[in-house]
């Protein structure tokens, strides 16, 4: 290799802040436009660990979500937008795979609990199953649903009622229960939009702990703009602003050591 | 895992896929479909009925069979127009909406004023119940209490008041839902100020509200234009231009159905249904544009 | 104030008059029809024997009764997968375009075309097709009546759905859509399951129209008093049996039409009311 590409390649390194290996989703050069010229999300360049809690933070507006839909490909619901770039799941561009193949792989929660209200919890749980057709046993769903339930710490609060309407949750337990619905799918990364926002303390910390014991199993990644949440449970942290992705780093670095001033500005309370 | 295996072998995607394109040209040539009727309905009635379009159609009365025939074996355009109808159509629709408007608007603002009330709740069912009662029905009414006791026999005053009855609840349902959209504060503004009622009303509700009043009724106008059965029941119908209210009248959906039923009069169909038509869409566009206009401000 | 109490009476007593109307449709109705019950009793509505002939008059509402049901069930079934597919041209697929609100315009615009235009449509072009296609000689009868009720209540039965369609939350869109679903699986899983008693409820109140359509079937059913042999055979429907019979009634026939209108008006009064429950249900 020659200095100058060596160099370059430096400088890529650089830009990039954290180094990781082997992950799980490589975002390359993404830029998202939600109406011609003007970008919600700028030249963004960021690799995802696996097995860990990534934290996408900054302030309202700043492109969080923007970035985050763009990983399953939920932009493609409205022609309007535009994505430019490219992401890999390990090697693949998610651009060409089927994106009934990429959502197997990769799990949505929202930042409102949307449990399907016309369906049970038990229904809720297997939704995944039953909207790509695809057939069960009895047993193996009942399987599916008890396993998934456990994993969300729900199963024991619902099992005597799986076959009531979800909507008559708690907003707490709606929220597990649309984690659950994404986990039974048994996906390999899971987005998060806010899933706490519309939650009270109480229902946060268990959402906290669940995610904390998940990312064992799974990759997550995880929108908040609430940076003690981020600090508590994420292993790597990203902070945006105004669309552009200004840091980058593992949360424990980010947070006693940020390098750009706009970073230590969010933390240290003067905007956001 | 059992269930983990089983999702690796169905790869349905492709099948689906499939599915979802073929179900969206369903969806596309299905609607389609379903708007072509109106298309051809206002091709044929434009086509057929221009012929007859012309400054007698406007101005003259219905000819008698002979005349027609005569033409249409000359092959000539037929003589005369519909100036009978067009006059008794008017006649008609102003004297229902002499009626049902103020009345409409007052039992609208009645039920939003006292919205809660359960004696409001029963008139806001009636009206529901009065706007599914089939037109034929209405006829029937006002056969029976205005043919043979008012006027003692048919008239543009029995068929007006069963085209009464068919508005009002349009009427009544658009003028409720017109006041519910003006802010309480606009009315409450007045009242503090001792403004009696009555002129609030007049001066506050009905002027604020006015464009979504408009648009309700231009469009029971246009729901009720068009009726035939009714009138076919009560005004009976009439070779000249009748302005009395106790007198049997023509209007232009009446006479569709008598040239339909007379061979020699056919061509008169498809101009007079075309003219019919062309008022009921002038209507629309109108009660469209306030509509729209009034959400921009 | 004074002034403010005498408003409020007026107000009030203009509410009376619907009151009073409404009662009064009924008492007349109910006193029109009551000489042809006295006569046939219950057999009124059950005898399928439509007899005005002086001297042995006989008269059954059956037939009738027979044609308007058949003639709007068909209609609700020929219209179904066109408002089916409209409603989701215009709430889902389509929602917000222009192509879409060109559609809801000709929508909204088969509701203004009056009745009897419908009639010559289905008389001139309708039925030719009809006759052309073998399905019947004069091409008249309860199947080209059905079609064209369906193509008249198509924009009731569109009207309601479609809004409730595009009301339905994308949130719960983003769900399905996040867990691999096409968007047909979104549509018949998420779509359909959430706007399902707006649907049906317009369904029925376009129902309800049907039932009470009088001119375009009257110039299409082919008047004959009998229940209707078949889907192509002729018949006659309780609104088309009065506007044909009227003009020359008078006496016991014109009590047995009344009566005929009391049904008629029950009938869609409880059809209408059925479908307005399930719309407060649902909102
Ligand atoms: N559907 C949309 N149409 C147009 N602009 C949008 C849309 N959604 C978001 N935006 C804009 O894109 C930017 C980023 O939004 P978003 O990603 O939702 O921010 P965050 O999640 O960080 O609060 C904002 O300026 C927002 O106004
Ligand atoms: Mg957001």
């Amino acid at each position: 290799m020659t200095t100058v590409a060596m160099a370059e390649k430096q400088v890529k390194m650089e830009e990039r802040i954290v180094d990781i290996k082997n992950p799980v989703l490589s975002i390359q050069d993404l830029s998202i436009a939600y109406n011609k010229d003007k970008y919600a999300v700028k030249h963004v360049n960021a690799d995802i660990k696996k097995n860990a809690i990534t934290a996408i933070m900054g302030p309202s507006g700043c492109g969080k979500s923007t970035l985050l839909r763009a990983i399953n490909r939920m932009h493609e619901l409205y022609p309007d937008i535009v994505t430019e770039g490219k992401i890999n799941l390990h090697d693949d561009d998610i651009l060409k795979m089927s994106t009934i193949k990429l959502r197997r792989k990769i799990g949505m929660v929202f930042q409102r609990p949307n449990p399907f209200p016309t369906m049970s919890i038990y229904d809720n749980v297997i939704a995944g199953y039953k909207l790509n057709g695809i057939k069960l046993k009895r047993a193996e769903r009942d399987e599916i649903v008890e396993r998934s339930l456990r994993n969300v710490a729900l199963w024991d609060e619902v099992k005597d009622s799986l076959m009531k309407k979800g909507t008559f949750l708690s907003g707490g337990q709606q929220q597990r229960l649309c984690i659950a619905r994404a986990l039974a799918f048994q996906p390999e990364v899971i987005l998060l939009d806010e899933p706490t926002s519309a939650l009270d303390p109480v229902a946060t910390a268990k959402v906290e702990d669940l995610l904390v014991e998940l990312k064992k199993d799974y990759t997550i990644v995880l929108v908040t703009h609430n940076m003690s949440q981020a600090a508590r449970i994420s292993d790597y942290s990203m902070f945006m602003y105004l669309g552009e992705l200004v840091e980058y780093d593992k949360t424990k670095v980010m947070f006693t050591n940020p390098r750009d001033s706009r970073t230590e500005g969010y933390l240290t309370g003067k905007f956001g | 895992m059992k269930a983990q295996i089983e999702l690796a072998n169905q790869d349905n995607s492709s099948y689906r896929k499939l599915k979802d394109r073929i179900f969206f040209w369903f969806i596309v040539v299905m609607s389609v479909v379903t708007i072509s009727p109106i298309v051809m309905i206002i091709g044929k009635l434009v086509v057929k009925g221009f012929r007859q379009f012309n400054f007698n159609f406007f101005t003259q009365t219905t000819p008698d069979t002979f005349e027609a025939m005569m033409a249409v074996s000359q092959g000539e355009i037929i003589p005369g127009g519909i100036l009978n109808g067009i006059t008794g159509s008017l006649l008609v629709v102003v004297l229902a909406s002499v009626m049902a408007i103020p009345l409409g608007v007052i039992i609208g603002i009645y039920l939003y004023e006292n919205q809660a009330k359960r004696y409001a709740g029963l008139i806001r069912s009636i009206a529901d119940v009065l706007q599914g009662v089939p037109s034929i029905v209405l006829g029937l009414i006002s056969y029976l209490w205005i043919v043979k006791h008012v006027t003692t026999g048919f008239s543009a005053l029995a068929g007006s008041v069963s085209l009464c009855i068919m508005m009002l609840p349009l009427i009544i349902r658009s003028t409720e839902e017109t006041m519910k959209m003006i802010p309480t504060s606009i009315k409450e503004a007045g009242l503090a100020l001792g403004v009696p009622y009555y002129k609030i009303i007049l001066r506050v509700l009905i002027p604020t509200g006015f464009s979504g009043l408009m648009t309700g009724i231009l469009l029971a106008i246009s729901r009720i234009i068009g009726e035939t059965a009714p009138l076919m029941l009560t005004t009976l119908g009439s070779p000249v231009v009748n302005m009395n209210i106790a007198k049997p009248t023509s209007a232009v959906p009446l006479l569709i159905w008598e040239f339909y039923n007379d061979p020699n009069m056919v061509d008169l169909i498809w101009s007079s249904s075309l003219f019919l038509m062309g008022f009921v869409l002038t209507l629309n566009i109108i009660s469209k544009r306030i509509a729209a206009k009034r959400r921009t401000i | 104030m004074k002034s403010d109490k005498v408003t409020k009476q007026i107000l009030f007593a203009a509410s009376l008059i619907i009151l009073l109307t409404a009662a009064g449709m009924v008492f007349s109705l109910i006193m029109g029809a009551i000489p042809v019950f006295k006569e046939f009793g219950l057999g009124f509505v059950f005898s399928n024997e439509w007899d005005p002939t002086e001297g042995r008059e006989n008269y059954g509402a059956l037939p009738f009764i027979a044609g308007t049901l058949i003639t709007s069930i068909l209609a609700i079934v020929i219209c179904l997968p066109m408002a089916f597919s409209t409603s989701l041209f215009i709430g889902e697929y389509f929602r917000k375009s222009a192509v879409a609100s060109v559609i809801s315009s000709m929508v909204d615009l088969l509701a203004g075309v009056p009745s009897i235009v419908y009639g010559l449509w289905g008389f001139y072009t309708l039925r030719p097709i009809i006759m052309e296609l073998g399905l019947s000689p004069q091409g008249y009868g309860v199947f080209t009546s059905g079609i064209i009720l369906a193509i008249m209540i198509i924009p009731y039965a569109t009207s309601l759905s479609n809004e409730i369609i595009s009301m339905v939350p994308n949130e719960l869109k983003e769900a399905a859509y996040s867990l691999g679903a096409t968007r047909m699986e979104v549509v018949f899983t998420v779509i359909l399951p959430n706007a399902r008693s707006g649907i049906v409820a317009s369904y029925i109140l376009a129902f309800g129209r049907a039932l009470g359509e009088t001119m375009a079937v009257t110039m299409l059913i082919g008047n004959s008093n009998v229940v209707p042999d078949s889907l192509f055979g002729t018949g006659n429907t309780m609104a088309s049996v009065i506007a044909n019979q009227f003009g020359e009634a008078d006496g016991l026939k014109l009590s047995a039409l009344i009566g005929i209108g009391l049904l008629l008006f029950i009938i869609t009064a409880l059809v209408n009311w059925i479908g307005k429950i399930i719309i407060k249900k649902f909102s």
